[in-house]
């Protein structure tokens, strides 16, 4: 890589560190850092496929209650690292990159709850700032935080690229087939666990038809995603519009002023 | 009290809308976005309160424990705002009204903010821009980049201004219909969408070779021994028009008879084991661990 690839994939790793805790604009998300760092290192397609497989796995990635996700900042920038100094850019380079961010991105897991508990320490600074009524104190403690979330990605990522080439490349070449072609396989596997979590969320009687009819109509492989996502939104409008009819018509109508659609009140109405 | 009004302008709630992008800038263990929250604030306490004291128990008030999803903290310093300003201008509301506020709305705003956008918005697009990008096209990430933030972008300034105009009524109108119809509809279309993806996306193929089917006969072609004629090859060309095996045997993999069933059949299973053990409070961590250690020996094995 050459010195302003460098420099630009560390900032990107900046920025990516930063948006892994404020969560706006997803630049942490694979599909765009990885995309970027692919763009700056003169990669451009192999980071835009590197981006999608992993944005992939980690769909459902998301620090919600008790259930702690890998840490995706670090997994998109560490997994592009490694492909740019692997220098494969087949599909097989792709998805043992992207295999071997996932152990990363676990440990990043532990960078993240360091800064946060140092974290605790900006709030006391903040507490005495706020007797002073010092608004520009309270602020340079909070952009403080907010360095040190992204310095929580650019350091690892700076020490991945400070590691020779050679090295990765050796490392990643005197691998055996079988652990190569076995974490591919698990990689295919493992997006299971990001839907399995999300699902967990959503699921409740009321909306489990809805899962049936999508995983049925997904084998037409004739449908693309587009296709689906419209077929899905519409279903869901035609759901939300009938049961408020539902609730309406049964009360108002009810009696018949249509006739044939109460066969059961009308025979009763006969006698 | 002051004569006149102080207000809010558009631009100071905008100051406050953009700087409430950085609301979790300094999330931590003790209060978690406490400090983000007041940095969003700074604007409009500058604008409101002009001594020192009255600026000190405004930041105070507004260093106070709070967490919620970081969007839809927006509708909740709207309502804020609301009540900071009319209290600048001498309404009777104390700080434990306005902290009562905020922390009534927290949770149940971050209950409808996590499903919405983390498990329904993001998947959704995330997915669409993946699956182009899967393919090298540039449109993949752009499109997940651009919608994302239009929309992001579009919901933190309307609701936030929602909130201020609504002021606290908005507490009320947030449990009301149109809220539930929004909640109901992106779980329907996310589990919708979330079933598809289960089917195309997760991956699982068996190459194990199960013994081979033998074919009965008249269901392959019976070729001639020795020179063939041109009416015996005539009579074979049209059997294998008409869709007869070329040999005895076909191969039989474990893979193409579960296919036959519906395909992705496996992935909706392991789908299923992943939710079951996320319930029984297995980490996904574990899990993502345990499927590559499985992929691995599978693989060693010849079995997929």
């Amino acid at each position: 890589m050459s010195t302003i690839a460098i420099i630009l994939v560390v900032i990107i790793a900046f920025f990516a560190g930063l948006e892994g805790i404020l969560d706006q604009f997803q630049i942490h998300q694979p599909l765009v850092s990885a995309t970027l760092i692919g763009l700056v290192t003169g990669h451009l397609t192999a980071g835009i496929i590197l981006g999608g497989t992993l944005q992939m796995i980690a769909l459902g990635w998301a620090n919600i209650g008790a259930a702690v996700a890998p840490d995706v900042a670090l997994a998109s920038v560490a997994s592009s690292i490694i492909m740019v100094k692997g220098g494969d850019f087949s599909g097989t380079g792709i998805s043992v990159a992207v295999a071997t961010a996932i152990p990363l991105a676990v440990a990043g897991l532990f960078l993240t709850m360091v800064v946060r508990t140092i974290a605790v320490g900006l709030t006391h600074g903040a507490d005495a700032a706020a007797k002073e009524g010092k608004f520009r104190t309270i602020e340079t403690l909070h952009l403080f935080g907010l360095l040190l979330q992204g310095l929580r990605i650019a350091i690892p990522a700076a020490i991945l690229i400070a590691v020779p080439a050679a090295a990765v490349k050796s490392a990643l070449t005197s691998m055996p087939e079988w652990l190569t072609g076995g974490m591919a396989i698990g990689g295919g596997m493992v997006v299971a666990v990001g839907y399995a979590l999300v699902i967990n969320m959503m699921a409740t009687r009321e909306v489990w038809p809805f899962f049936a009819i999508g995983f049925a109509l997904a084998a037409v492989s004739q449908l693309t995603l587009i296709a689906l996502g419209a077929i899905g939104f519409a279903i869901a409008l035609i759901y939300i519009n009938l049961s408020k009819m539902g609730g309406n018509g049964g009360g108002s109508n009810g009696g018949g002023s249509n006739g044939g659609n109460d066969p059961v009140g009308d025979i009763l109405n006969e006698y | 009290m002051a004569a006149e009004k102080i207000e809010l302008t558009q631009k100071d709630r905008l100051s406050v809308a953009w700087r409430s992008q950085f609301l979790q800038g300094s999330w931590n263990y003790e209060r978690m976005q406490n400090v983000g929250w007041a940095y969003a604030m700074i604007p409009a306490i500058k604008k409101l309160y002009k001594s020192k004291e009255d600026r000190a128990s405004a930041l105070k008030r507004h260093l106070e424990f709070f967490n919620t999803h970081p969007y839809v903290a927006s509708p909740i310093i709207g309502v804020t705002l609301a009540l900071e300003e009319e209290r600048a201008n001498g309404a009777p509301i104390d700080d434990t009204a306005i902290q009562g506020v905020k922390v009534g709305m927290m949770g149940p705003l971050a209950g409808i903010g996590d499903p919405v956008f983390w498990f329904t918005v993001r998947p959704i697009l995330g997915a669409l821009g993946a699956s182009l990008a899967m393919s090298g096209n540039i449109l993949g990430p752009i499109l997940f980049f651009v919608l994302w933030n239009v929309i992001r972008m579009a919901f933190l300034w309307y609701t936030q201004e929602f909130g201020y105009k609504a002021g606290s009524a908005i507490t009320q109108d947030l449990s009301g219909g149109l809220l539930k119809d929004i909640t109901k509809g992106a779980s329907i279309l996310g589990m919708f969408i979330l079933a598809v993806l289960v089917e195309r996306w997760v991956s699982i193929k068996f190459v194990l070779e199960l013994p081979a089917k033998k074919l009965a006969k008249g269901a392959y072609i019976n070729f001639p021994n020795g020179p063939v004629s041109g009416e015996q090859l005539q009579k074979i060309l049209g059997e294998q028009a008409s869709g007869l095996s070329l040999t005895k045997v076909v191969p039989n993999t474990l893979q193409a008879n579960l296919d036959s069933l519906i395909p992705g059949l496996m992935g909706l299973l392991l789908t299923f084991l992943a939710m079951w053990l996320l319930k029984k409070k297995v980490s996904p961590i574990v899990m993502i661990i345990g499927i590559f250690i499985f992929g691995i020996a599978m693989h060693a094995f010849h079995i997929m």
